[in-house]
Protein backbone atom coordinates (compact mmCIF):
# COMPACT_ATOMS: atom_id res chain seq x y z
CA UNK A 1 0.00 0.00 0.00
CA UNK A 2 1.16 3.52 -0.76
CA UNK A 3 -0.63 6.83 -0.96
CA UNK A 4 -0.65 9.19 -3.91
CA UNK A 5 -2.09 12.66 -4.26
CA UNK A 6 -1.46 15.52 -6.63
CA UNK A 7 -2.99 18.69 -7.97
CA UNK A 8 -2.60 20.87 -11.02
CA UNK A 9 -3.82 24.37 -10.33
CA UNK A 10 -5.68 26.21 -13.06
CA UNK A 11 -6.69 29.28 -11.09
CA UNK A 12 -3.53 31.35 -10.44
CA UNK A 13 -5.13 32.62 -7.23
CA UNK A 14 -4.53 29.15 -5.75
CA UNK A 15 -0.80 29.07 -6.55
CA UNK A 16 0.24 30.75 -3.29
CA UNK A 17 -1.78 28.07 -1.42
CA UNK A 18 -0.41 25.03 -3.28
CA UNK A 19 1.72 23.82 -0.36
CA UNK A 20 -1.11 24.27 2.12
CA UNK A 21 -3.39 22.17 -0.10
CA UNK A 22 -0.70 19.51 -0.58
CA UNK A 23 0.00 19.31 3.16
CA UNK A 24 -3.66 18.50 3.77
CA UNK A 25 -3.61 15.86 1.04
CA UNK A 26 -0.38 14.34 2.39
CA UNK A 27 -1.82 14.15 5.90
CA UNK A 28 -4.84 12.19 4.65
CA UNK A 29 -2.55 9.82 2.72
CA UNK A 30 -0.25 9.19 5.70
CA UNK A 31 -1.96 6.00 6.86
CA UNK A 32 -1.35 4.43 3.45
CA UNK A 33 2.40 4.87 3.78
CA UNK A 34 3.86 5.88 7.12
CA UNK A 35 7.51 4.93 6.51
CA UNK A 36 8.65 7.65 4.14
CA UNK A 37 7.27 10.36 1.93
CA UNK A 38 8.11 12.77 -0.82
CA UNK A 39 6.86 15.89 -2.52
CA UNK A 40 7.33 17.40 -5.98
CA UNK A 41 6.69 21.09 -6.45
CA UNK A 42 6.48 22.79 -9.82
CA UNK A 43 7.15 26.52 -9.59
CA UNK A 44 7.83 27.02 -5.88
CA UNK A 45 8.95 30.62 -5.38
CA UNK A 46 11.69 29.70 -2.91
CA UNK A 47 13.08 26.47 -4.39
CA UNK A 48 12.87 27.35 -8.07
CA UNK A 49 12.46 31.10 -8.53
CA UNK A 50 11.51 32.37 -12.01
CA UNK A 51 14.44 32.07 -14.40
CA UNK A 52 16.24 29.57 -12.18
CA UNK A 53 16.50 25.84 -12.82
CA UNK A 54 16.63 23.52 -9.82
CA UNK A 55 18.44 20.32 -8.93
CA UNK A 56 17.36 18.36 -5.84
CA UNK A 57 19.89 16.24 -3.93
CA UNK A 58 20.11 13.69 -1.17
CA UNK A 59 23.15 13.53 1.09
CA UNK A 60 25.44 16.08 -0.53
CA UNK A 61 28.09 15.24 2.08
CA UNK A 62 29.13 18.84 2.65
CA UNK A 63 27.74 22.00 4.14
CA UNK A 64 25.45 24.23 2.05
CA UNK A 65 28.10 26.93 1.85
CA UNK A 66 30.74 24.43 0.66
CA UNK A 67 28.32 23.14 -1.94
CA UNK A 68 27.41 26.67 -3.09
CA UNK A 69 31.08 27.52 -3.39
CA UNK A 70 31.76 24.49 -5.58
CA UNK A 71 28.69 24.87 -7.81
CA UNK A 72 29.36 28.54 -8.52
CA UNK A 73 28.67 32.04 -7.28
CA UNK A 74 25.28 32.30 -9.01
CA UNK A 75 23.96 29.14 -7.27
CA UNK A 76 21.75 29.18 -4.21
CA UNK A 77 21.69 26.14 -1.94
CA UNK A 78 18.59 25.54 0.15
CA UNK A 79 18.68 22.71 2.71
CA UNK A 80 15.18 21.29 3.16
CA UNK A 81 15.05 18.48 5.72
CA UNK A 82 16.84 15.42 4.35
CA UNK A 83 16.94 17.03 0.89
CA UNK A 84 19.04 19.86 -0.50
CA UNK A 85 17.83 21.98 -3.43
CA UNK A 86 20.25 23.97 -5.57
CA UNK A 87 18.95 26.61 -7.97
CA UNK A 88 20.75 28.90 -10.39
CA UNK A 89 19.92 31.04 -13.45
CA UNK A 90 20.95 28.47 -16.05
CA UNK A 91 19.43 25.40 -17.72
CA UNK A 92 18.60 22.33 -15.67
CA UNK A 93 21.05 20.27 -17.71
CA UNK A 94 23.89 22.70 -17.09
CA UNK A 95 23.09 22.98 -13.39
CA UNK A 96 23.00 19.20 -13.00
CA UNK A 97 26.44 18.97 -14.67
CA UNK A 98 27.81 21.62 -12.35
CA UNK A 99 26.36 19.90 -9.29
CA UNK A 100 27.79 16.54 -10.34
CA UNK A 101 31.15 18.16 -11.13
CA UNK A 102 31.21 19.51 -7.58
CA UNK A 103 32.11 15.96 -6.57
CA UNK A 104 29.63 15.64 -3.77
CA UNK A 105 28.63 12.09 -4.53
CA UNK A 106 25.06 13.16 -3.83
CA UNK A 107 22.10 11.38 -5.38
CA UNK A 108 20.26 13.68 -7.78
CA UNK A 109 16.54 13.14 -7.06
CA UNK A 110 15.08 15.82 -9.30
CA UNK A 111 15.94 18.39 -11.88
CA UNK A 112 14.02 20.76 -14.07
CA UNK A 113 13.21 24.27 -15.18
CA UNK A 114 11.12 24.70 -12.05
CA UNK A 115 10.78 21.29 -10.38
CA UNK A 116 11.94 20.73 -6.81
CA UNK A 117 11.75 17.27 -5.20
CA UNK A 118 11.82 16.76 -1.44
CA UNK A 119 11.85 13.35 0.19
CA UNK A 120 12.92 11.53 3.28
CA UNK A 121 12.34 8.77 5.79
CA UNK A 122 9.86 9.40 8.59
CA UNK A 123 6.21 10.00 9.21
CA UNK A 124 4.67 12.07 6.41
CA UNK A 125 3.35 14.73 8.79
CA UNK A 126 6.81 15.13 10.34
CA UNK A 127 8.36 15.39 6.89
CA UNK A 128 5.76 17.99 5.85
CA UNK A 129 6.98 20.11 8.76
CA UNK A 130 10.64 19.54 7.77
CA UNK A 131 9.83 20.54 4.20
CA UNK A 132 7.90 23.63 5.28
CA UNK A 133 5.28 22.28 2.96
CA UNK A 134 2.41 24.47 4.12
CA UNK A 135 4.14 27.61 2.88
CA UNK A 136 5.20 26.16 -0.49
CA UNK A 137 3.80 27.67 -3.67
CA UNK A 138 3.50 26.69 -7.30
CA UNK A 139 1.23 25.60 -10.12
CA UNK A 140 1.42 21.82 -9.72
CA UNK A 141 2.40 19.45 -6.95
CA UNK A 142 2.54 15.77 -6.10
CA UNK A 143 2.82 13.95 -2.77
CA UNK A 144 3.51 10.30 -2.04
CA UNK A 145 3.50 8.25 1.15
CA UNK A 146 5.33 4.94 0.97
CA UNK A 147 4.69 1.59 2.58
CA UNK A 148 7.74 -0.26 1.31
CA UNK A 149 7.30 -3.75 -0.08
CA UNK A 150 10.12 -4.72 -2.40
CA UNK A 151 13.08 -2.54 -1.39
CA UNK A 152 14.54 -0.86 1.66
CA UNK A 153 13.13 2.16 3.48
CA UNK A 154 15.68 4.82 2.51
CA UNK A 155 15.37 8.41 1.28
CA UNK A 156 16.50 7.19 -2.17
CA UNK A 157 13.73 4.58 -2.15
CA UNK A 158 11.04 7.15 -1.38
CA UNK A 159 8.95 8.58 -4.19
CA UNK A 160 8.67 10.72 -6.30
CA UNK A 161 11.10 9.49 -8.91
CA UNK A 162 12.10 12.47 -10.97
CA UNK A 163 14.69 11.08 -13.36
CA UNK A 164 14.52 13.49 -16.31
CA UNK A 165 13.99 17.22 -16.66
CA UNK A 166 10.65 18.20 -15.09
CA UNK A 167 9.44 14.58 -15.12
CA UNK A 168 8.05 13.11 -11.91
CA UNK A 169 6.43 9.73 -11.23
CA UNK A 170 4.71 8.32 -8.15
CA UNK A 171 3.41 4.78 -7.92
CA UNK A 172 1.03 2.77 -5.79
CA UNK A 173 1.46 -0.94 -6.43
CA UNK A 174 4.25 -3.27 -7.42
CA UNK A 175 5.74 -4.13 -10.78
CA UNK A 176 6.21 -7.87 -11.25
CA UNK A 177 8.75 -7.74 -14.11
CA UNK A 178 10.81 -4.79 -12.93
CA UNK A 179 14.07 -6.76 -12.79
CA UNK A 180 13.81 -7.70 -16.48
CA UNK A 181 12.94 -4.16 -17.49
CA UNK A 182 15.70 -2.76 -15.30
CA UNK A 183 18.24 -4.90 -17.17
CA UNK A 184 16.85 -3.72 -20.51
CA UNK A 185 17.05 -0.09 -19.46
CA UNK A 186 20.59 -0.53 -18.12
CA UNK A 187 21.53 -2.06 -21.48
CA UNK A 188 20.10 1.07 -23.12
CA UNK A 189 22.34 3.20 -20.89
CA UNK A 190 20.12 4.07 -17.92
CA UNK A 191 21.72 4.44 -14.48
CA UNK A 192 19.66 3.71 -11.39
CA UNK A 193 19.73 5.40 -8.00
CA UNK A 194 17.77 2.81 -6.02
CA UNK A 195 16.55 -0.79 -5.96
CA UNK A 196 12.95 0.45 -6.08
CA UNK A 197 10.66 -1.05 -8.75
CA UNK A 198 8.93 2.30 -9.23
CA UNK A 199 12.20 3.86 -10.37
CA UNK A 200 12.15 1.36 -13.25
CA UNK A 201 8.80 2.80 -14.32
CA UNK A 202 10.17 6.33 -14.14
CA UNK A 203 13.31 5.41 -16.13
CA UNK A 204 11.14 3.66 -18.72
CA UNK A 205 8.94 6.74 -19.18
CA UNK A 206 12.02 8.97 -19.34
CA UNK A 207 13.54 6.75 -22.05
CA UNK A 208 10.35 6.83 -24.11
CA UNK A 209 10.07 10.61 -23.77
CA UNK A 210 13.72 10.90 -24.83
CA UNK A 211 12.84 8.94 -27.97
CA UNK A 212 10.34 11.66 -28.85
CA UNK A 213 7.08 10.10 -27.65
CA UNK A 214 4.70 12.32 -25.74
CA UNK A 215 3.69 11.47 -22.18
CA UNK A 216 0.43 9.81 -23.18
CA UNK A 217 2.14 7.50 -25.68
CA UNK A 218 4.95 6.77 -23.22
CA UNK A 219 2.41 5.63 -20.63
CA UNK A 220 0.63 3.45 -23.20
CA UNK A 221 3.97 1.81 -23.90
CA UNK A 222 4.46 1.33 -20.16
CA UNK A 223 1.11 -0.48 -19.99
CA UNK A 224 2.31 -2.80 -22.78
CA UNK A 225 5.58 -3.69 -21.09
CA UNK A 226 4.93 -3.56 -17.34
CA UNK A 227 3.31 -6.43 -15.53
CA UNK A 228 1.90 -6.04 -12.04
CA UNK A 229 -0.21 -3.59 -10.09
CA UNK A 230 0.00 0.12 -10.57
CA UNK A 231 -1.77 3.36 -10.22
CA UNK A 232 0.62 6.02 -11.49
CA UNK A 233 0.53 9.79 -11.30
CA UNK A 234 3.07 11.18 -13.74
CA UNK A 235 3.75 14.87 -14.25
CA UNK A 236 5.87 17.01 -16.55
CA UNK A 237 6.22 20.78 -16.61
CA UNK A 238 2.84 21.18 -18.27
CA UNK A 239 1.06 17.82 -18.04
CA UNK A 240 -0.63 15.87 -15.25
CA UNK A 241 -1.28 12.22 -16.16
CA UNK A 242 -2.93 9.23 -14.47
CA UNK A 243 -2.93 5.58 -15.52
CA UNK A 244 -3.95 2.31 -13.85
CA UNK A 245 -3.17 -1.29 -14.76
CA UNK A 246 -5.71 -3.61 -16.36
CA UNK A 247 -6.87 -5.09 -13.05
CA UNK A 248 -7.16 -1.67 -11.39
CA UNK A 249 -7.11 -2.96 -7.83
CA UNK A 250 -4.99 -0.03 -6.65
CA UNK A 251 -7.40 2.79 -5.94
CA UNK A 252 -7.58 6.13 -7.70
CA UNK A 253 -10.04 8.97 -7.70
CA UNK A 254 -9.92 12.11 -9.83
CA UNK A 255 -11.69 15.37 -9.08
CA UNK A 256 -11.88 18.34 -11.39
CA UNK A 257 -13.18 21.89 -11.15
CA UNK A 258 -12.54 25.01 -13.21
CA UNK A 259 -9.87 25.96 -10.66
CA UNK A 260 -7.91 22.69 -10.47
CA UNK A 261 -7.65 19.01 -11.33
CA UNK A 262 -6.54 16.63 -8.60
CA UNK A 263 -6.01 12.91 -8.16
CA UNK A 264 -5.54 10.78 -5.07
CA UNK A 265 -5.57 7.21 -3.84
CA UNK A 266 -8.58 7.99 -1.66
CA UNK A 267 -11.30 10.61 -1.77
CA UNK A 268 -10.48 11.80 1.74
CA UNK A 269 -7.22 13.29 0.39
CA UNK A 270 -9.32 15.54 -1.83
CA UNK A 271 -12.05 16.35 0.70
CA UNK A 272 -10.35 19.56 1.86
CA UNK A 273 -9.86 21.09 -1.59
CA UNK A 274 -11.75 24.32 -2.25
CA UNK A 275 -14.91 23.69 -4.27
CA UNK A 276 -14.74 19.90 -3.89
CA UNK A 277 -18.48 19.82 -3.21
CA UNK A 278 -19.11 20.84 -6.82
CA UNK A 279 -16.24 18.94 -8.43
CA UNK A 280 -16.66 16.32 -11.14
CA UNK A 281 -15.45 13.17 -9.39
CA UNK A 282 -14.66 9.87 -11.10
CA UNK A 283 -12.45 6.82 -10.91
CA UNK A 284 -10.01 6.36 -13.82
CA UNK A 285 -10.75 3.34 -16.01
CA UNK A 286 -8.12 0.58 -16.26
CA UNK A 287 -5.40 1.03 -18.90
CA UNK A 288 -6.76 4.36 -19.98
CA UNK A 289 -4.26 7.22 -19.96
CA UNK A 290 -5.73 10.46 -18.67
CA UNK A 291 -3.82 13.69 -19.26
CA UNK A 292 -4.49 17.29 -18.36
CA UNK A 293 -2.35 20.05 -19.86
CA UNK A 294 -1.94 23.47 -18.42
CA UNK B 1 -21.84 17.97 20.78
CA UNK B 2 -24.75 15.61 20.32
CA UNK B 3 -25.64 13.29 23.14
CA UNK B 4 -25.26 9.73 21.99
CA UNK B 5 -27.98 7.86 23.76
CA UNK B 6 -30.80 5.91 22.20
CA UNK B 7 -32.72 8.68 20.54
CA UNK B 8 -36.40 9.41 20.38
CA UNK B 9 -35.67 11.73 17.48
CA UNK B 10 -32.89 11.99 14.93
CA UNK B 11 -29.40 12.17 16.40
CA UNK B 12 -26.88 14.17 14.43
CA UNK B 13 -23.20 13.23 14.48
CA UNK B 14 -20.85 15.77 12.95
CA UNK B 15 -17.65 13.95 11.98
CA UNK B 16 -15.70 17.19 11.86
CA UNK B 17 -16.23 17.24 15.64
CA UNK B 18 -16.66 13.59 16.62
CA UNK B 19 -14.64 10.56 15.58
CA UNK B 20 -15.70 7.59 13.50
CA UNK B 21 -15.20 5.46 16.62
CA UNK B 22 -17.61 7.72 18.54
CA UNK B 23 -20.15 7.26 15.77
CA UNK B 24 -19.82 3.52 15.44
CA UNK B 25 -19.83 2.94 19.23
CA UNK B 26 -23.04 4.90 19.55
CA UNK B 27 -24.62 3.05 16.62
CA UNK B 28 -23.64 -0.30 18.13
CA UNK B 29 -25.28 0.60 21.46
CA UNK B 30 -28.51 1.83 19.90
CA UNK B 31 -31.37 -0.59 19.22
CA UNK B 32 -33.56 1.83 17.27
CA UNK B 33 -33.72 5.39 16.00
CA UNK B 34 -32.61 7.69 13.23
CA UNK B 35 -29.10 9.02 12.79
CA UNK B 36 -27.80 11.80 10.64
CA UNK B 37 -24.07 11.83 9.91
CA UNK B 38 -22.54 15.03 8.56
CA UNK B 39 -19.08 15.96 7.26
CA UNK B 40 -17.91 12.41 6.50
CA UNK B 41 -15.25 13.80 4.11
CA UNK B 42 -14.39 10.34 2.79
CA UNK B 43 -13.78 8.74 6.19
CA UNK B 44 -13.50 4.95 6.22
CA UNK B 45 -15.58 2.40 8.14
CA UNK B 46 -18.68 4.53 8.61
CA UNK B 47 -21.66 2.69 10.12
CA UNK B 48 -19.98 -0.72 10.00
CA UNK B 49 -21.19 -3.72 11.94
CA UNK B 50 -24.68 -2.42 12.70
CA UNK B 51 -27.07 -5.08 13.96
CA UNK B 52 -30.31 -3.24 14.78
CA UNK B 53 -33.04 -1.66 12.64
CA UNK B 54 -31.52 1.82 12.72
CA UNK B 55 -31.99 4.41 10.03
CA UNK B 56 -28.68 6.10 9.20
CA UNK B 57 -28.32 8.94 6.75
CA UNK B 58 -24.81 10.02 5.72
CA UNK B 59 -24.59 13.40 4.02
CA UNK B 60 -21.47 13.53 1.88
CA UNK B 61 -18.92 11.11 0.46
CA UNK B 62 -17.92 8.07 2.50
CA UNK B 63 -14.65 6.11 2.36
CA UNK B 64 -13.95 2.40 2.45
CA UNK B 65 -16.22 -0.34 3.83
CA UNK B 66 -19.17 1.95 4.46
CA UNK B 67 -22.01 -0.04 6.09
CA UNK B 68 -19.93 -3.19 5.97
CA UNK B 69 -21.34 -6.28 7.74
CA UNK B 70 -24.70 -4.55 8.03
CA UNK B 71 -27.58 -6.41 9.67
CA UNK B 72 -31.10 -4.97 9.85
CA UNK B 73 -30.12 -1.30 9.47
CA UNK B 74 -30.96 1.06 6.62
CA UNK B 75 -27.97 3.16 5.62
CA UNK B 76 -28.33 5.85 2.97
CA UNK B 77 -25.30 7.72 1.66
CA UNK B 78 -26.04 11.03 -0.04
CA UNK B 79 -22.75 10.98 -1.90
CA UNK B 80 -20.20 8.51 -3.25
CA UNK B 81 -18.66 5.61 -1.37
CA UNK B 82 -15.20 4.04 -1.44
CA UNK B 83 -14.01 0.47 -1.76
CA UNK B 84 -16.07 -2.37 -0.28
CA UNK B 85 -19.41 -0.66 0.30
CA UNK B 86 -21.72 -2.96 2.32
CA UNK B 87 -19.16 -5.75 2.14
CA UNK B 88 -20.39 -8.89 3.80
CA UNK B 89 -23.81 -7.39 4.48
CA UNK B 90 -26.19 -9.92 6.05
CA UNK B 91 -29.52 -8.04 5.91
CA UNK B 92 -30.97 -4.54 5.81
CA UNK B 93 -30.65 -1.95 3.07
CA UNK B 94 -27.74 0.18 1.94
CA UNK B 95 -28.40 2.87 -0.64
CA UNK B 96 -25.70 4.99 -2.28
CA UNK B 97 -27.14 8.04 -4.02
CA UNK B 98 -23.90 8.61 -5.95
CA UNK B 99 -21.28 6.17 -7.23
CA UNK B 100 -19.67 3.28 -5.38
CA UNK B 101 -16.02 2.32 -5.80
CA UNK B 102 -14.77 -1.20 -6.44
CA UNK B 103 -15.97 -4.36 -4.70
CA UNK B 104 -19.35 -2.98 -3.66
CA UNK B 105 -21.40 -5.71 -1.97
CA UNK B 106 -18.40 -8.06 -1.83
CA UNK B 107 -19.21 -11.42 -0.18
CA UNK B 108 -22.57 -10.08 1.04
CA UNK B 109 -24.99 -12.77 2.23
CA UNK B 110 -28.26 -10.87 2.26
CA UNK B 111 -30.05 -7.56 2.29
CA UNK B 112 -30.34 -5.02 -0.51
CA UNK B 113 -27.58 -2.78 -1.85
CA UNK B 114 -28.71 -0.02 -4.20
CA UNK B 115 -26.18 2.13 -6.03
CA UNK B 116 -28.01 4.87 -7.87
CA UNK B 117 -24.96 5.86 -9.90
CA UNK B 118 -22.20 3.60 -11.18
CA UNK B 119 -20.43 0.84 -9.30
CA UNK B 120 -16.77 0.28 -10.22
CA UNK B 121 -14.89 -2.97 -10.80
CA UNK B 122 -15.74 -6.22 -9.04
CA UNK B 123 -19.21 -5.17 -7.91
CA UNK B 124 -20.75 -8.16 -6.14
CA UNK B 125 -17.50 -10.14 -6.09
CA UNK B 126 -18.15 -13.47 -4.34
CA UNK B 127 -21.74 -12.42 -3.56
CA UNK B 128 -23.47 -15.00 -1.39
CA UNK B 129 -27.13 -14.05 -1.40
CA UNK B 130 -27.34 -10.27 -1.48
CA UNK B 131 -29.51 -8.36 -3.93
CA UNK B 132 -27.57 -5.59 -5.68
CA UNK B 133 -29.27 -3.03 -7.89
CA UNK B 134 -27.11 -0.56 -9.79
CA UNK B 135 -28.79 2.37 -11.51
CA UNK B 136 -25.78 3.06 -13.72
CA UNK B 137 -23.05 0.74 -14.96
CA UNK B 138 -20.69 -1.73 -13.30
CA UNK B 139 -16.96 -2.17 -13.94
CA UNK B 140 -14.99 -5.21 -14.96
CA UNK B 141 -15.13 -8.58 -13.18
CA UNK B 142 -18.47 -7.84 -11.56
CA UNK B 143 -20.13 -10.79 -9.78
CA UNK B 144 -16.80 -12.63 -10.00
CA UNK B 145 -17.27 -16.04 -8.33
CA UNK B 146 -20.76 -15.05 -7.27
CA UNK B 147 -22.39 -17.88 -5.35
CA UNK B 148 -25.94 -16.71 -4.72
CA UNK B 149 -28.10 -13.62 -4.91
CA UNK B 150 -29.05 -11.26 -7.70
CA UNK B 151 -27.16 -8.45 -9.45
CA UNK B 152 -29.28 -6.12 -11.53
CA UNK B 153 -27.52 -3.49 -13.66
CA UNK B 154 -29.59 -0.79 -15.33
CA UNK B 155 -26.64 0.44 -17.41
CA UNK B 156 -23.72 -1.45 -18.95
CA UNK B 157 -21.35 -4.09 -17.58
CA UNK B 158 -17.57 -4.07 -18.08
CA UNK B 159 -15.28 -6.89 -19.11
CA UNK B 160 -15.52 -10.45 -17.77
CA UNK B 161 -18.98 -10.18 -16.23
CA UNK B 162 -19.77 -13.15 -14.01
CA UNK B 163 -16.37 -14.78 -14.35
CA UNK B 164 -16.27 -18.19 -12.61
CA UNK B 165 -19.85 -17.73 -11.50
CA UNK B 166 -21.58 -20.30 -9.31
CA UNK B 167 -25.28 -19.60 -8.89
CA UNK B 168 -25.88 -15.86 -8.69
CA UNK B 169 -28.33 -14.41 -11.20
CA UNK B 170 -27.25 -11.40 -13.24
CA UNK B 171 -29.57 -9.05 -15.14
CA UNK B 172 -28.16 -6.32 -17.38
CA UNK B 173 -30.19 -3.77 -19.29
CA UNK B 174 -27.37 -2.29 -21.37
CA UNK B 175 -24.30 -3.60 -23.15
CA UNK B 176 -22.07 -6.29 -21.68
CA UNK B 177 -18.49 -5.66 -22.78
CA UNK B 178 -17.56 -9.32 -22.37
CA UNK B 179 -18.60 -12.35 -20.35
CA UNK B 180 -16.15 -14.05 -18.01
CA UNK B 181 -15.23 -17.73 -17.99
CA UNK B 182 -18.29 -19.98 -17.68
CA UNK B 183 -20.78 -17.10 -17.73
CA UNK B 184 -23.43 -17.31 -20.44
CA UNK B 185 -26.56 -15.48 -21.49
CA UNK B 186 -29.73 -17.32 -20.51
CA UNK B 187 -33.36 -17.15 -21.46
CA UNK B 188 -35.58 -14.59 -19.69
CA UNK B 189 -38.62 -16.52 -18.52
CA UNK B 190 -41.59 -15.26 -16.56
CA UNK B 191 -39.98 -15.93 -13.21
CA UNK B 192 -36.99 -13.83 -14.26
CA UNK B 193 -39.15 -10.91 -15.35
CA UNK B 194 -40.74 -11.18 -11.91
CA UNK B 195 -37.25 -11.13 -10.37
CA UNK B 196 -36.37 -7.95 -12.25
CA UNK B 197 -39.67 -6.31 -11.37
CA UNK B 198 -39.19 -7.15 -7.70
CA UNK B 199 -35.65 -5.73 -7.66
CA UNK B 200 -36.62 -2.54 -9.51
CA UNK B 201 -39.49 -2.03 -7.09
CA UNK B 202 -37.27 -2.67 -4.08
CA UNK B 203 -34.80 -0.10 -5.40
CA UNK B 204 -37.63 2.34 -6.29
CA UNK B 205 -36.50 2.44 -9.92
CA UNK B 206 -40.07 2.38 -11.10
CA UNK B 207 -39.68 3.99 -14.51
CA UNK B 208 -37.67 1.12 -16.02
CA UNK B 209 -39.28 -1.62 -18.08
CA UNK B 210 -38.30 -5.11 -16.81
CA UNK B 211 -38.46 -6.50 -20.35
CA UNK B 212 -35.38 -4.45 -21.30
CA UNK B 213 -33.08 -6.70 -19.25
CA UNK B 214 -31.16 -9.77 -20.34
CA UNK B 215 -30.19 -12.57 -18.01
CA UNK B 216 -26.73 -14.07 -17.48
CA UNK B 217 -25.72 -17.01 -15.34
CA UNK B 218 -23.35 -19.89 -14.88
CA UNK B 219 -22.92 -22.51 -17.59
CA UNK B 220 -21.91 -24.80 -14.69
CA UNK B 221 -19.00 -26.18 -16.68
CA UNK B 222 -16.38 -25.25 -14.09
CA UNK B 223 -18.08 -26.74 -11.01
CA UNK B 224 -15.96 -29.86 -10.93
CA UNK B 225 -12.44 -30.42 -12.13
CA UNK B 226 -12.38 -31.70 -15.66
CA UNK B 227 -9.08 -32.17 -17.38
CA UNK B 228 -10.61 -30.98 -20.63
CA UNK B 229 -11.22 -27.62 -18.98
CA UNK B 230 -7.71 -27.26 -17.60
CA UNK B 231 -6.96 -24.28 -19.83
CA UNK B 232 -9.99 -22.48 -18.41
CA UNK B 233 -9.10 -22.95 -14.75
Amino acid sequence: MCGIAGIQVRDPALEPRLGWLLAGMLHQAAERGPDSAGVALYGDALLSPPGHASVSLLAPGMTPSELAERVGPDATVVPVGQTTVVHAPCSAGELEKRVRAAGTGATVIGRGADLAVLKGVGHPDTLAEEFGLRSATGRQGVVHTRMATESAVTPEGAHPFAVADDLCLVHNGSFANHATLRRELIAEGAEFDSANDSEVGARFVAARLAEGHDLEKSLRLLCERFDGFYTLLVTTGDTFAVVRDAIACKPAVVAETDAWVAMASEYRCLAGLPGIENARIFEPEPEEVYTWRR
Amino acid sequence: MATMTTPAVTTTVDLSVQSVRDLNSALHKAREGSWHVTRPDGAHNLAVGLDAPLDVRIDGHAGYYCAGMNQHATVTVHGNTGVGTAENMMSGTVRVRGNASQSAGATAHGGLLVVEGDAAARCGISMKGVDIVVGGSVGHMSAFMGQAGRLLVCGDAGDALGDSLYEARIYVRGRVKSLGADCVEKEMRGEHLEDVRELLTAAAFTDIDPSEFRRYGSARALYHFDVDNSSAY
